[in-house]
Formats: C-alpha cells, sequence, structure tokens
C-alpha cells in the first residue's frame, strides 16, 4: 500500500515536471473570457510571426477568481476580457500588472486604456439599434426607447448583461440615476418579448414580426449580413438595418462603445512575452484582422472596415465619456434593472 | 477504516461548501435589503414554479409510462422501454436552443401552420412565446423525466407480483392496486429520481436563461458576475443550500421507518396484454414523450449538421481531441465516484449503525448536486489550489500541478456527481436483506469479503446505473469544466459553449450532436443493465 502511494506520487511529480519544462520553451499562457473561434486565428498568426506558442484557457465567469486563487503560481501571462467594467474589475482585484509599451500607448488612445498601462483596449463594438428593414426611421436616440409609440415593438438581450448594464450605466453617467430609472421603466413597458436570448435573436426575432426594433452590438450585423446567401443568418441580417443611435444631451452625441481589451497577469511567468502578444494584437495586420473576420471595429486608427461593417454601420462616431467613467456606474445599473425587474 | 475513508471523502465534499460558507460570512449584508425588496420574492417564486412544474410533468410522465411498459404489453412496448431513456443523452440547454428555433415564429412548425391556415406573414399569425415560465417547464420536464422513469421502472420490474395480486383478489380494480400497492412501493426509487430531476431544474442555468426564467441559481450568477459581488452570491448560494437540506431531509423524514429488503422467493409482475383503441393509447402516451425529449431535438442538430457540413465545414481535429477529452474527462469522474460512493454508502448502511451521527456522509454528498456548478467550482478553487500550492512546494515544483494535470477538475465534477452513486448504492443496499450480511459476517467473513463476495454481485445493476448516469452526466459537464480546465482542455461541451457564447449555436451542431452520440452508447447500455430482467437475481439470487 505504501509503495503503491509512493509510485503514483512519482508518478504525478514526473508528469508535473514534464508539464512545467514544457513551460519554460518559448511561450505565453493566455486566459480569455472571449470565444475562441473569435481570437484563434489571431493567436495562429502570432505564433506563426513570433515562433512563441500559445496555451489559452477560455474561462467564461470566474476569471478573477481563478487567477486569484492561482496566486503567484498561476500560469497566466496575458487576460483578456470584454467591456471596460471587467478589465477595471482585474485591475481592482489586483491581479495584474502595469506595462510600458510605447508600442500600446501610441495606438491606443489614452481614454481607452487604463492608468499605468494595467489594461489596454484592443477593439470596439456600438450598442446600436437594429430595424426592420422598411421602417421609416433615419435617427434614434436611446431615450427614443422609451417612447410609447414602440410600446410592444422592441427587443432586447437580457437586462443584467454587462452589454446592457454598461449601456445604463452610460445614461446614468449622461443622464442621473433617477431620469435613468424612469427610461428604464419605459423601455421595459416597451418590450415585446422577454429580455432574455443573445444579440442575434433581436434579428431573428425582428424576422419574425415579434417585434420592430432593438438594440444589439454591432459585430453580430456584420457577421449575419455576410453569412453565406441562403443561411439563416443570411436572412436574419438581411431583415434588419442598422441605426447608430446617441444620447439626448448635449455632451453627448455619440454611440455608445464596449471594447474588448486584455492585461498582463500579476504573477505572469513570461511577462516578456505577454507584452509581445498585446503589441502585436494592436498591430496593424493584427486589428485587420479584428475588423475583417471579426467585424469589430479596430481600436488602430487607419485601418479599414469590413466591407459588409462600412456598408451597413460605417465608422463610429464614440461617446465622448471615458470608459472609466461609465464603468464607475455599472453597479447602479445593474441594480436599477433589478428594481424596475426588466428581466422579470 | 470504511468509516474514516467515509468521512474523509465527505470532508472532501463539504471543503467547497465550508469555503462558500466563509464567503458568505466575510462580507457585509447591507444588499441584502435590496435582494428582498427585487430580486429575492420573485427568483423565489420562478423557481417554486419550475420545480413544481417538472416535478409534476416527469412524475406523471415518468411514473406513467414506467408503469405502462411494465404492467401492460401493447404494440411498440420493446422498443419505448429502452427508448424512454434516451433523452438523458440531451443537455438541457441543446433541447431549449432547439425548441427556440424549432417553435421560432418563422421556424419550421409554425411555417407549416401559417401554410395550413393560409397566412403569408407571421405578422399576421402567430403562436406564444417559447419563452416563458410554461416554455421551461416544458423543456426541462421532457428531458428530465427519465430520472423519474428509470427509478421506477426499475422497482416496478422487480416488484412481486404476489403483492399485486393479493390486492386484485381483495377486490382492487388495475388501478387501485397500483395506486395502493405499487406506488407506494416503488416510493423510495421515485423519490430518487425526482430528487434527481428537481435538483438537476435547481441547478440548470442555460435553459432557463434561454427561456428567460430567473430562477434563484440565475441570481445567483448576476449578483455575482454583473455586481462581482463573489461573497452576496455565495450568501444566496448557501440559503438555498439550506432549503435543499431541508427538502432531502424532510423526504427522509417521511419514509424513515421504511424497510423494503424482502428475502422471499418472487416473481415478477406479468404484462397484461391491452387491445384496440387503449393499446394505441399506451403507445401514444409512452411514445410522446421519447419523441418530444429526444427525436425533435436530435433530429434538428442532424439537419443542422447535415447543413453545415454540406457546406463544407469538416469536423475539425480541434472537435476530434474534445472528444477524447470528454470521454477522458467522463470516465475519471465516473470511477472516482462510484469507488467513492460505494465506500460511502457502505460504510452508513442500515443495520452496521442506526444512529445518525454515522450518516452524515451520506447526506452530504448531495450538497455537490444542489450547489450551482460554477458557485462549487468557486468554492473549490481556495481549498483546492492551498492544496495544489502546498504539493508543489513540497516537490519543488513551479506551477500547479493538480491544477495543471487536471486532477482539480475530475475532484469538482466528482463531487458534483457524488450524490447519484451513493444514492443509486444505498436503495439496492437497501432492497438487499440485512440477514444476508449477518449470515456471512457470522460465518467468518469481514465486512470488506462480505461486500465483495456477497452485496457486489447483488449490486452490480445500481453500480452499473449509477456508473452510467455520471457518465453521461459528466459529459455534459459545463459551468466546472469552464472554470477549472487546464490550459488547452476542450470538452465538447465547452466547444459548444464557445460557439453558444458568440450566438452562433447552429455552428456547434457538430459538436452537440456528438455529446448526443456519445451519450447514448451509455444510455443503449443503461437500458440494458436496468430494464433487463436480469435485475431480478436481485430478489432471487439462487435462480
Amino acid at each position: 500500500m505504501k509503495h503503491r502511494f509512493s509510485f503514483a506520487l512519482t508518478l504525478a511529480a514526473l508528469a508535473a515536471t514534464a508539464a512545467v519544462s514544457t513551460a519554460q520553451a518559448q511561450e505565453v499562457t493566455l486566459y480569455t473570457t472571449r470565444e475562441p473561434a473569435l481570437i484563434q486565428p489571431l493567436l495562429a498568426a502570432f505564433t506563426a510571426q513570433s515562433k512563441i506558442k500559445v496555451n489559452t484557457v477560455f474561462v467564461k465567469d470566474g476569471l478573477l477568481e481563478r487567477v486569484k486563487a492561482e496566486g503567484e503560481r498561476s500560469p497566466a501571462d496575458v487576460l483578456m476580457t470584454v467591456d471596460a467594467g471587467n478589465l477595471l474589475d482585474l485591475v481592482d482585484g489586483g491581479v495584474t500588472q502595469p506595462v510600458k509599451s510605447a508600442a500600446l500607448e501610441s495606438v491606443i488612445p489614452a481614454n481607452l486604456r487604463g492608468a499605468d498601462g494595467q489594461w489596454f483596449t484592443l477593439s470596439m463594438r456600438a450598442r446600436v439599434l437594429y430595424a426592420e428593414k422598411n421602417l421609416p426611421l433615419k435617427s434614434f436616440r436611446y431615450e427614443d426607447l422609451a417612447d410609447p409609440k414602440w410600446k410592444g415593438k422592441v427587443c432586447i438581450r437580457a437586462g443584467q448583461h454587462p452589454y446592457n448594464t454598461g449601456l445604463i450605466a452610460a445614461m446614468i453617467a449622461h443622464d442621473g440615476e433617477a431620469k435613468t430609472e424612469k427610461w428604464l421603466q419605459g423601455v421595459k413597458s416597451n418590450l415585446a418579448r422577454k429580455a432574455t436570448g443573445g444579440d442575434r435573436d433581436v434579428a431573428r426575432d425582428i424576422l419574425g414580426g415579434i417585434c420592430d426594433i432593438g438594440i444589439a452590438n454591432t459585430y453580430y450585423v456584420g457577421h449575419m449580413k455576410a453569412s453565406k446567401e441562403g443561411t439563416d443568418a443570411r436572412k436574419w441580417g438581411d431583415a434588419i438595418k442598422v441605426i447608430k443611435p446617441t444620447f439626448a444631451n448635449e455632451k453627448s452625441g455619440g454611440t455608445h462603445v464596449n471594447i474588448s481589451g486584455a492585461s498582463v497577469a500579476k504573477h505572469a511567468p513570461q511577462r516578456e512575452n505577454a507584452v509581445k502578444l498585446l503589441e502585436f494584437l494592436v498591430s496593424e495586420p493584427a486589428q485587420n484582422m479584428y475588423a475583417q473576420a471579426n467585424y469589430e471595429h479596430p481600436v488602430r486608427k487607419g485601418v479599414a472596415l469590413d466591407p459588409v461593417v462600412a456598408a451597413s454601420i460605417g465608422e463610429l462616431k464614440i461617446d465622448p465619456l471615458p470608459l472609466t467613467e461609465i464603468a464607475k456606474h455599472r453597479k447602479q445599473a445593474s441594480a436599477l434593472v433589478d428594481k424596475v425587474g426588466f428581466d422579470r | 477504516m470504511w468509516q474514516a475513508s467515509s468521512v474523509l471523502i465527505a470532508l472532501g465534499v463539504l471543503a467547497p461548501v465550508v469555503s462558500l460558507i466563509w464567503l458568505a460570512l466575510g462580507a457585509d449584508w447591507a444588499h441584502w435589503k435590496h435582494l428582498v425588496q427585487y430580486v429575492l420574492p420573485d427568483a423565489a417564486l420562478n423557481t417554486a414554479m419550475l420545480m413544481g412544474g417538472v416535478g409534476v410533468l416527469t412524475l406523471v410522465v415518468g411514473t406513467g409510462c414506467a408503469w405502462l411498459v411494465s404492467a401492460h404489453d401493447f404494440p411498440g412496448r420493446k422498443l419505448l422501454h429502452w427508448a424512454l431513456l434516451l433523452p438523458l443523452a440531451m443537455p438541457a440547454y441543446i433541447v431549449a436552443f432547439a425548441y427556440l428555433d424549432l417553435l421560432h415564429p418563422i421556424g419550421p412548425v409554425q411555417g407549416a401552420l401559417r401554410w395550413m391556415l393560409g397566412y403569408s406573414s407571421p405578422r399576421e399569425w402567430r403562436l406564444p412565446d417559447l419563452r416563458s415560465m410554461g416554455g421551461a417547464i416544458f423543456v426541462l420536464g421532457f428531458v428530465l423525466y427519465p430520472y423519474v422513469y428509470m427509478t421506477a421502472r426499475a422497482m416496478f420490474m422487480t416488484q412481486p407480483a404476489h403483492l399485486m395480486e393479493a390486492a386484485r383478489m381483495l377486490g382492487e380494480s388495475r388501478w387501485g392496486a397500483f395506486r395502493r400497492v405499487a406506488l407506494p412501493m416503488a416510493r423510495p426509487a421515485l423519490a430518487v429520481g425526482l430528487s434527481l430531476a428537481l435538483l438537476e431544474t435547481l441547478n440548470d442555468i442555460g435553459a432557463s436563461e434561454f427561456l428567460g426564467v430567473n430562477t434563484l441559481t440565475v441570481s445567483v450568477y448576476t449578483t455575482w458576475i454583473t455586481r462581482t459581488d463573489l461573497a452576496g452570491a455565495a450568501q444566496i448560494a448557501c440559503s438555498m443550500l439550506l432549503v435543499v437540506i431541508a427538502l432531502v431531509w424532510l423526504e427522509r423524514h417521511a419514509r424513515r421507518h421504511q424497510r423494503y429488503g424482502s428475502a422471499q422467493r418472487m416473481r415478477a409482475i406479468q404484462p397484461e396484454r391491452l387491445h384496440g383503441a387503449k393499446a394505441w393509447l399506451a403507445t401514444l402516451f409512452t411514445a410522446l414523450p421519447v419523441l418530444i425529449g429526444f427525436i425533435a431535438p436530435a433530429a434538428y442538430l442532424c439537419w443542422e449538421t447535415y447543413k453545415r457540413l454540406s457546406q463544407g465545414q469538416g469536423v475539425s481535429t480541434g472537435l476530434w481531441m474534445s472528444l477524447g477529452n470528454t470521454l477522458t474527462l467522463a470516465l475519471g469522474v465516473t470511477v472516482v465516484t462510484v469507488i467513492a460512493g460505494l465506500i460511502i454508502a457502505w460504510a452508513t448502511r442500515n443495520g452496521v449503525s442506526t444512529r445518525h451521527p454515522s450518516r452524515w456522509q451520506a447526506r452530504v454528498a448531495t450538497l455537490g448536486y444542489a450547489i450551482p456548478g460554477t458557485v462549487l467550482a468557486i468554492g473549490l478553487l481556495t481549498p483546492a489550489l492551498a492544496l495544489d500550492g502546498g504539493i508543489a512546494r513540497l516537490l519543488n515544483l513551479t506551477g500547479l500541478p493538480l491544477m495543471a494535470l487536471g486532477v482539480i477538475l475530475v475532484v469538482a465534477c466528482s463531487i458534483r456527481f457524488l450524490v447519484i452513486p451513493v444514492g443509486g448504492i444505498e436503495s439496492g443496499l437497501q432492497r438487499i436483506p440485512s440477514t444476508l450480511e449477518q449470515a456471512s459476517r457470522l460465518l467468518g467473513e469481514t465486512a470488506f469479503g462480505t461486500l465483495l463476495r456477497v452485496h457486489l454481485p447483488l449490486l452490480k445493476p445500481a453500480v452499473a446505473t449509477s456508473a452510467l448516469l455520471v457518465f453521461v452526466d459528466a459529459m455534459k459537464e459545463l459551468p466546472a469544466t469552464l472554470l477549472l480546465r487546464p490550459a488547452n482542455f476542450d470538452t465538447l461541451a465547452t466547444w459548444l459553449y464557445a460557439e453558444a457564447a458568440r450566438g452562433t449555436y447552429e455552428e456547434g451542431a457538430v459538436a452537440a450532436l456528438l455529446i448526443v452520440v456519445a451519450g447514448l452508447l451509455p444510455v443503449v447500455l443503461l437500458a440494458k443493465t436496468q430494464l433487463q430482467p436480469t435485475t431480478q437475481t436481485l430478489e432471487n439470487p439462487q435462480d
């Protein structure tokens, strides 16, 4: 019995050593909440160029908790996620480290990265209006969603989804909590169905006659409208047109965006490679891939949009409110969603 | 020795729970005002309605079908009696997705209906939305009824015919005999099946979320994710746990004096042949659950897969690797849980000690199943990684060996599914008369020898059933795997989830179909071990 136990231990130790020794080759480990299929081509391109192998862990929720629990032995080098709020949580959770990189700072505008280089925006997506394609509608303000004339005609995903709490937080930052609550109440009473599903369901439900308008992210439009002729996704995409809403007040005049971004992990064993990966992700070829393969808006200036995105959405005029300012109101936004029973 | 191992396992299961309680206590309770005012009443009501609905549906469908195929003969019975298990191979979130697509206004069902009714556009006529409480009950009920069906069927098959015959001779109708003899006898089995189905319902996030039903589990999730309030989520999770414990205790308490073992020679119930309309009604009633819970969603997946493949999208090597990983993970979890389950069930069996303290381990095993997968994984993170770091220091390794080798993932899934073998083997043990053990021990056999040479052969069906159930469940497991897997480790479920996260579920059709196909084999095996007459050796070892 004793023998067998020590044998098992040795075996485990051997296997672990093997696992560790491969980790010492040219590698970088990426923990991401982003869907692997979206970033895999980017990572493959990075490996091809730098000969650095990328190990990935696609963690959906609990990225912060896992890295925190792993502590200083964590193999994570780069932490990648969406939404500025999530990135700020990583910073607040103490699992990131500052990075000084001229390459990153020259490409990414200051309002799209954290103080001390704690996090960096890699791509942007706007929260826009999908409308039934024949609807005589030219412009739209986020405030109009609560207009009673849209009663029973609005589709949107769960209010507690980060994309929506982000938008509601932006509304709070612009108009204050009381006004936002009233607005949210109005949107709730305009809903055509439960606030549920995904962003593409908005397009599908518009085609299905459940609703006329809805709020969703830009890249789904590219994905749907660029799908092969005859596929379901293409039919949904063809049923809608996109309008870029703005906020009503004068300070604003831009469309709400959320971002995808990344940080270097605090205990990154391959810190140098981690920075190399980040720098690669904002390089021109990588930003091109963000635009062409993911239908996102690149963070780097001068990179062309995907033709389908360019035709159906075009360049963005971004709400100038700093992302960190919006992220501050995120918990308040989530509480409001509960208070008005938005998802009920 | 048995006691000690059993206690050790139970402590392992308790580790994440204790860590959760610790987390919950560490935070302030100020936000409870908000939760109590705006979140919990609605979430609790939704949870109660969902569990009530799913409970009734699974009981009616599961018990009804089990009784029909056990005591009656009708067209298709031979096929249906095992086909009724097929929905087990279907993850609930996949079924929910399939029905969202099938029943959408622009989907095939409503399209055909509009064509028949002469409408041209869904704007003129459409059915009510599936995304509702009713829809969630429908989907979960028809996916989860096999848990009840399986346990009920096994019970009816091995139920002694003479009891039924006695009841009939005393003037009971067939229905009366069923209601007053067969059903009460089957109660422990029904309770096991129902509690698995209900715990599965309580745990579900995917299907409820798709269908827009905000349960307590979804609230735990929202509180954690959207507000980055892990402590708050832990607090709600712990409160939910109290409810689960209360339910399990109540169920146990209600039948604490019952013993189901019997050493008499017995003959199983002979099916009665049904004729005419009655026979076809029976066929319809038993075929419908298979159609709804398996055939329709499976056909949908086949069709979507066919569309992908015909568009030139092949099955990537990554997907095959995921299949390998999935099977390895499921096998590892099955081995661990069955061994642990045997130890716990044996150490805490009736007869060896009737005092309560020795039996808490078996109840503890329920906890893993009752905690939402992600929350369980979060609870496990701290103790497991502390141990991992300790081992690494001891062996002078860099990194985290247990995490990197996937050991922690296997442990997490094992904690989650331990209740299945514990429950299954326990109820199996209950049916073995304790006189057998007494005889064996009197003849000088040790406890281990008795387990090995007397009980294990008799328990084979129960062990096999539990093992296969765990295998199928572990294959479908998602939340713990998402959080605890090592780098570059994908399973079919995470693969599918990745597509879902992008909102392109139909792209994951191939992965979904692979999950179902890989789950079919264990389910068919399950049908063989569970539903063949060989189970009767349980009652009658001499034959």
